[in-house]
C-alpha cells in the first residue's frame, strides 16, 4: 500500500528482543519460556526487600554481539532506574540503560540496498506478565489480575533505528533482516509468536523534503504482518487528518489486529515522568578490549553474507533465485543447501526445491536427511524422476522420513524406458505434422507442446528433458 | 556483660554456647518490655543455634564468634523470621532468604538473638519513627537512644548482647553509638555486603557493628566484611585484618582536628573532643587544626540524594506481592491505600521529597545539584587526606536528648546528623568511640574519620581513646 501522491511516510522502529541466555539479566533464575507460572523466580527478580541485581555476563556478550553485527561502537555504559508503578514490574522501576547505552551509532543494510541507521542497542530487563480476568479484560476494570513473574528480569536488548524508513514494506524488511541477524548472533530465537521480539513503530508523514511531521508510536506489535499493516493504517490516518486540515496529536497508540486499526493508549500530556537516575546497585559496565575482541571474533556470518555465499553456487542468478536464497537463509537452510551441492546435488535444483518444497514442510525437516535430499535431486537431474515426481517424493520423505528410492518405486515412478519414450515421441511426431514442422524450423516453443502431449500420455511419468533430447535427436 | 572475645574463647575451650544464650535471654527478658529494644526475640532459634555451635566446636571447627549472642537491626533479612523495618507495611513478612552479613555471622559461630527496633526504614535519628513504638535509652529511659539503629545500640548499652549489627546511611550507627555510650563503626562503602539489607538509600547504606569495646567491634567487622558476589558494589578485596592492628597506636600519625566537625556542638561535647585530641597528641600523633568548609554542605545534599534513592527503593511496597495490602477500586487505588496506611509520616515526607527532587524540570536544580555537592565533599576529603591520616570531631552535637524534643521540627532532627553525613557521601569509614561524659553524666561520642579502607588505623586510634577513657 502506498500513500496518496505528495505524501511520504517516515518510520523508525524500536525492537525489543529477549536474549537467549541461560539465566536472567540480574539473577540466577532460568530464562526459559513456558514454565509453570511463578516457578522461575527468586528474591531478586521478585524485587523482594534487600535483594540486589548482579549483571549476567552472557547477556553482556550477546548484547555486544548484536552491537558488532549492527556495526555499532561498544562503549562503557551505565544502568538507570526507570520509575513507574505497574503490578507486573516487581520493583516498580525497570533497570535499563539510559544516556550511556552499551551499543550506539551503527547501521543495517537491507537486501534492497537501502541502509537504516541504528541509534542505539541497549540492555534492559523485561517485566512479568499480567492476565486480567473478567470485566474489560484490561487492567482498568478487570475483576481480578494475575501476574506471572517468570519473565521478570529476562534480559532484553532494545534496538532503536533512526527515522530512516519510508514505507511499511521497508520497515517490515528491516524487521525481518534484523530478526535474521539476531538469530545468527545467537542472541534471540526469533520466535515472534512467543514474544521473543516485539516492535514499537514511530510513524509520521510529511510532504517530501519538508521537516519531520508529528509522530505517533504504535506499541507492542508482535508479528511482521501486524507491523506492516499497522504502519500503513497509521500513515493513512495521518494523511486523512492532515488533508482534512487537522493536526496530528503526539501520542502512543495501540494496534488491534482484529479491527485492523490503531487507537489512542495515552497522549503526550499523560506520559509518565520516569524520574530516571543512575542505578546505585550496579557499577559501570566497561567490557575490556580483549573481551570485545573475543566476542567480535566469534561472530558467525550474518544473513547478508550468507545470502551472498549461497548465490555463488549459481552462475547467473535469476531474481527468483535471489528471492529463494533469501527464504533459504531465513529458514537457516543455507548450510544444508551448500552441503547438498558439495555432495553432488545440482545447485539450481537444490535452491528451488529447498525454497519451495522443503520450506513448505519445514516443521518435519528432521525427517529429511542430507543423503535423501541429494539422492532425490540426483534422480531428478538424471531424468529418472520428472520434476513433478521429484516434488512428490520430497514431500513424502519430509512427511514420513522414508527412503526416496523406495518411495519412487512404491509410487510407480519407474523411469519410462527410453525405447518406450522413443516410440511415443515417434507416434506423436506423426500425429502432429504441423507442430513438428515448426519445431524443426526452429520454433523452440513447440518443444513444450510435445512435452505436454507426452505427459498427458504417460500421466506425468516422463522426464521433460528426456523428451527434448528425443525430439532433438529426430530433428 | 562479658566481651565477645572472652565468650568466643571460653566456648572454644568447651564451655557450652547454651550458657551464653541463656544469659542473653535473661538480660533481654529483664528489660525489653521497658526499653523496647527487640521487636522479635528468637528464643527457639537461638537455643538451636547454640547446640549447633557446641557441635561444631566439638568437631574441631575454629569459630571466631563461637557462641557470641548478636542482635540484628530489623532491616536485615532473616529467613523465616519477621523482618519489618519497623514499618506496618512489612508487618508479618518473613523473608525467604538471609542477608549475607547474617550468614557470615552464623558461619563464624555467632548466635542471632532477634531483631532490634529502628526508625521506620532507617529514616530518623531517635527511633521515634518506629511504627512499633520508640526504644528507650538504657542509660536514661526518658531519653532517646539515637537512631536509626537505636535498638542495636541499646542492646549493647543494656547488656543484652555483646555485639550487634546496624546500618548507617547518614549516621545511623555512629549517632546511636554515641548516645548509648558504645562503639559503632560505619565501614568503607562496599566493604560489607548489602545483599539482604533492606535498602534506604543504596549509594549511602552500609552495615556495621556495635560493641561495648573497640576490639569486639573490630572482630565483628572482620567477620562480616569482604567481597560478596551477590552485591555488585561490593569491593573486590577480602576482609581486612583489624584486631591484629588494634595495638598499633597513633605515634607518627597526622590527625586533622576539623573545625566543622565540632562547630555547633554543645560545650560539653566540644570539650570532650578537645580532650581526645590531647590524648592522641600525648600518644605521639601530630595534630593539624583544619577547616573543611565543604562538610557543611553535606546535610542539604544528603537530604536530596537519600530521599531520591529512597523514593525509588520504597516503590516496591505496593501491596502486590508481600507485606500489607489494603484493597482499593483498582490496582492504582490498592497501591495508594496500601502505602497510605502502611508508611509513617517521616517515610512519606522523604518519598515525596525524593520524588520531587527527581522529577522532570526539577532534577538538575535538586538531585543534579546534590550530586555535584557530593563530588565537592569527596574532593574536600581527598584534599584533607593528602595532608593527614585521619580526622577527628564530634559524632553528634549533643548527648542523648529527651523524647519529643525534636519531633516537631524535622530540621532540628536532621541537624543531629550534620557531623556524620559527610562520611556517607564520600563512602569513607568512620568510628564513634565513647569518650568523656556530658550533661546528666551521659556519654559523649568522639568520631574518627579516615579515607577508604583505613579501618585498621581508625580502630587503632579508637583503641587509644578507649584505653585512655578506662584509665581515667
Amino acid at each position: 500500500m502506498s500513500l496518496p501522491d505528495g505524501w511520504e511516510m517516515v518510520i523508525g522502529l524500536e525492537v525489543h528482543t529477549e536474549l537467549q541466555t541461560k539465566t536472567k539479566l540480574f539473577c540466577g533464575c532460568a530464562n526459559a519460556f513456558g514454565a509453570d507460572a511463578n516457578s522461575q523466580v527468586c528474591p531478586v527478580c521478585l524485587g523482594l526487600p534487600g535483594s540486589l541485581p548482579v549483571l549476567n555476563e552472557q547477556a553482556v556478550e550477546l548484547a555486544m554481539a548484536i552491537g558488532f553485527a549492527l556495526h555499532c561502537s561498544v562503549a562503557p555504559s551505565t544502568f538507570h532506574r526507570k520509575n513507574y508503578f505497574y503490578p507486573d514490574m516487581p520493583k516498580d522501576y525497570q533497570i535499563s540503560q539510559y544516556d550511556l547505552p552499551i551499543n550506539s551509532n551503527g547501521y543495517l543494510d537491507l537486501p534492497d540496498g537501502s541502509r537504516v541507521t541504528i541509534e542505539r542497542a541497549h540492555l534492559e530487563e523485561d517485566t512479568g506478565k499480567s492476565t486480567h480476568l473478567g470485566g474489560s479484560g484490561r487492567i482498568h476494570g478487570a475483576d481480578r489480575s494475575l501476574v506471572d513473574y517468570n519473565r521478570s528480569g529476562v534480559p532484553l536488548v532494545e534496538i532503536v533505528s533512526g527515522p530512516d524508513m519510508r514505507s511499511a514494506a521497508q520497515a517490515r524488511a528491516y524487521a525481518a533482516e534484523l530478526r535474521g541477524i539476531l538469530i545468527a548472533t545467537g542472541a534471540s530465537d526469533g520466535r515472534l509468536e512467543e514474544g521473543s521480539m516485539r516492535f514499537d513503530a514511530n510513524v509520521s508523514v510529511r510532504r517530501p523534503g519538508a521537516p519531520l511531521g508529528t509522530r505517533c508510536e504504535i506499541k507492542n506489535l508482535n508479528s511482521l504482518r501486524s507491523l506492516q499493516r499497522a504502519i500503513d493504517y497509521e500513515a493513512a490516518r495521518h494523511v486523512a487528518i492532515l488533508e482534512d486540515g487537522g493536526k496530528i496529536r503526539q501520542e502512543t497508540r495501540h494496534w488491534s489486529e482484529d479491527l485492523g486499526e490503531t487507537s489512542t493508549m495515552r497522549t503526550k500530556e499523560e506520559a509518565d515522568d520516569y524520574r530516571y537516575f543512575l542505578e546505585p546497585d550496579l557499577v559501570e559496565l566497561s567490557p575490556s578490549i580483549e573481551w570485545q575482541d573475543r566476542v567480535r571474533a566469534a561472530l558467525p556470518p550474518m544473513p547478508a553474507e550468507r545470502r551472498a555465499t549461497l548465490l555463488t553456487i549459481v552462475s547467473e542468478p535469476t531474481s527468483a533465485q535471489r528471492d529463494a536464497v533469501g527464504v533459504i537463509v531465513d529458514l537457516q537452510l543455507d548450510r544444508f543447501v551448500l552441503d547438498a551441492v558439495a555432495q553432488g546435488a545440482d545447485a539450481a535444483l537444490a535452491i528451488a526445491r529447498t525454497s519451495n518444497e522443503i520450506a513448505a514442510g519445514i516443521d518435519s525437516l528432521a525427517n529429511l536427511s542430507l543423503d535423501s535430499f541429494v539422492t532425490t535431486l540426483q534422480l531428478e537431474a538424471s531424468g529418472s524422476l520428472s520434476a513433478t515426481q521429484a516434488k512428490t517424493v520430497l514431500a513424502e520423505v519430509l512427511a514420513t522420513g522414508g527412503d526416496p528410492v523406495a518411495i519412487a518405486a512404491a509410487r510407480g515412478f519407474e523411469q519410462l524406458a527410453s525405447d518406450t519414450l522413443s516410440d511415443l515421441v515417434a507416434s506423436l511426431v506423426e500425429a502432429h505434422p504441423d507442430e513438428w514442422h515448426r519445431f524443426r524450423e526452429g520454433d523452440e516453443k513447440l518443444a513444450q507442446f510435445f512435452i505436454g502431449q507426452v505427459m498427458k500420455a504417460t500421466k506425468g511419468q516422463a522426464n521433460g528433458k528426456a523428451v527434448i533430447a528425443e525430439l532433438n535427436a529426430r530433428r | 556483660m562479658t566481651s565477645a572475645h572472652d565468650i568466643a574463647a571460653r566456648v572454644a575451650a568447651g564451655s557450652s554456647a547454651t550458657t551464653e544464650v541463656e544469659t542473653s535471654l535473661t538480660a533481654i527478658s529483664q528489660r525489653n518490655a521497658e526499653l523496647n529494644v527487640f521487636l522479635y526475640v528468637d528464643e527457639e532459634g537461638a537455643r538451636a543455634a547454640a547446640h549447633q555451635v557446641d557441635e561444631r566446636i566439638a568437631r574441631g571447627e575454629k569459630l571466631p564468634l563461637a557462641g557470641v549472642p548478636v542482635a540484628l537491626k530489623d532491616n536485615l533479612c532473616t529467613e523465616g523470621i519477621p523482618t519489618t523495618c519497623s514499618s506496618k507495611i512489612l508487618e508479618g513478612w518473613r523473608p525467604p532468604y538471609t542477608a549475607t552479613v547474617v550468614e557470615r555471622l552464623l558461619a563464624a559461630g555467632a548466635i542471632p538473638m532477634g531483631k532490634t527496633n529502628l526508625d521506620e526504614f532507617a529514616m530518623g535519628s531517635s527511633t521515634e519513627n518506629s511504627a512499633f513504638g520508640p526504644t528507650l535509652n538504657p542509660l536514661d529511659p526518658r531519653r532517646v537512644p539515637g537512631g536509626s539503629s537505636g535498638g542495636s545500640a541499646a542492646a549493647i548499652a543494656a547488656g543484652m548482647t555483646p555485639i550487634s549489627l546496624g546500618s548507617d546511611t547518614g549516621g545511623s550507627i555512629r549517632q546511636p553509638a554515641a548516645l548509648c555510650g558504645v562503639v559503632g563503626i560505619k565501614p568503607t562503602y562496599g566493604l560489607v555486603s548489602r545483599y539482604g539489607v533492606i535498602a534506604f538509600a543504596s549509594s549511602l547504606d552500609q552495615v556495621g557493628p556495635f560493641a561495648a569495646n573497640v576490639a569486639d567491634a573490630a572482630l565483628t567487622l572482620e567477620v562480616i566484611a569482604g567481597h560478596d558476589r551477590m552485591d555488585s558494589t561490593s569491593l573486590p578485596e577480602t576482609s581486612p585484618s583489624l584486631v591484629a592492628h588494634l595495638k598499633d597506636g597513633v605515634a607518627g600519625r597526622r590527625v586533622g582536628y576539623v573545625k566543622e566537625l565540632v562547630d555547633g556542638s554543645d560545650p560539653d561535647v566540644a570539650a570532650a573532643v578537645a580532650a581526645a585530641v590531647e590524648v592522641l597528641r600525648a600518644q605521639g600523633a601530630t595534630i593539624v587544626e583544619m577547616s573543611i568548609p565543604e562538610l557543611q554542605l553535606g546535610l542539604s545534599a544528603y537530604y536530596l540524594i537519600a530521599p531520591a534513592e529512597a523514593s525509588s527503593n520504597l516503590a516496591r511496597y505496593d501491596g502486590v506481592r508481600f507485606g500489607l495490602r489494603v484493597d482499593g477500586d483498582d490496582v492504582a487505588g490498592m497501591n495508594e491505600a496500601t502505602r497510605t496506611a502502611g508508611f509513617g509520616a517521616e517515610v512519606k515526607r522523604r518519598i515525596m521529597l525524593g520524588t520531587y527532587a527527581l522529577s522532570a524540570g526539577y532534577f538538575d536544580a535538586y538531585y543534579g545539584q546534590a550530586l555535584k555537592v557530593r563530588t565537592l565533599t569527596i574532593n574536600a576529603f581527598q584534599k584533607a587526606y593528602a595532608d593527614v591520616d585521619f580526622l577527628i570531631g564530634a559524632t553528634t552535637p549533643s548527648v542523648a536528648f529527651p523524647f519529643g524534643s525534636k519531633t516537631k521540627d524535622p530540621m532540628a532532627m536532621y541537624l543531629n546528623d550534620v557531623f556524620t553525613i559527610p562520611s556517607n557521601l564520600a563512602g569513607d569509614p568512620a568510628v564513634s568511640v565513647p569518650f568523656g561524659r556530658g550533661e546528666a553524666n551521659l556519654p559523649i561520642g568522639v568520631q574518627l574519620l579516615g579515607p577508604g579502607r583505613s579501618e585498621a588505623g581508625l580502630l587503632a586510634a579508637a583503641q587509644v581513646l578507649e584505653d585512655a577513657e578506662r584509665a581515667r
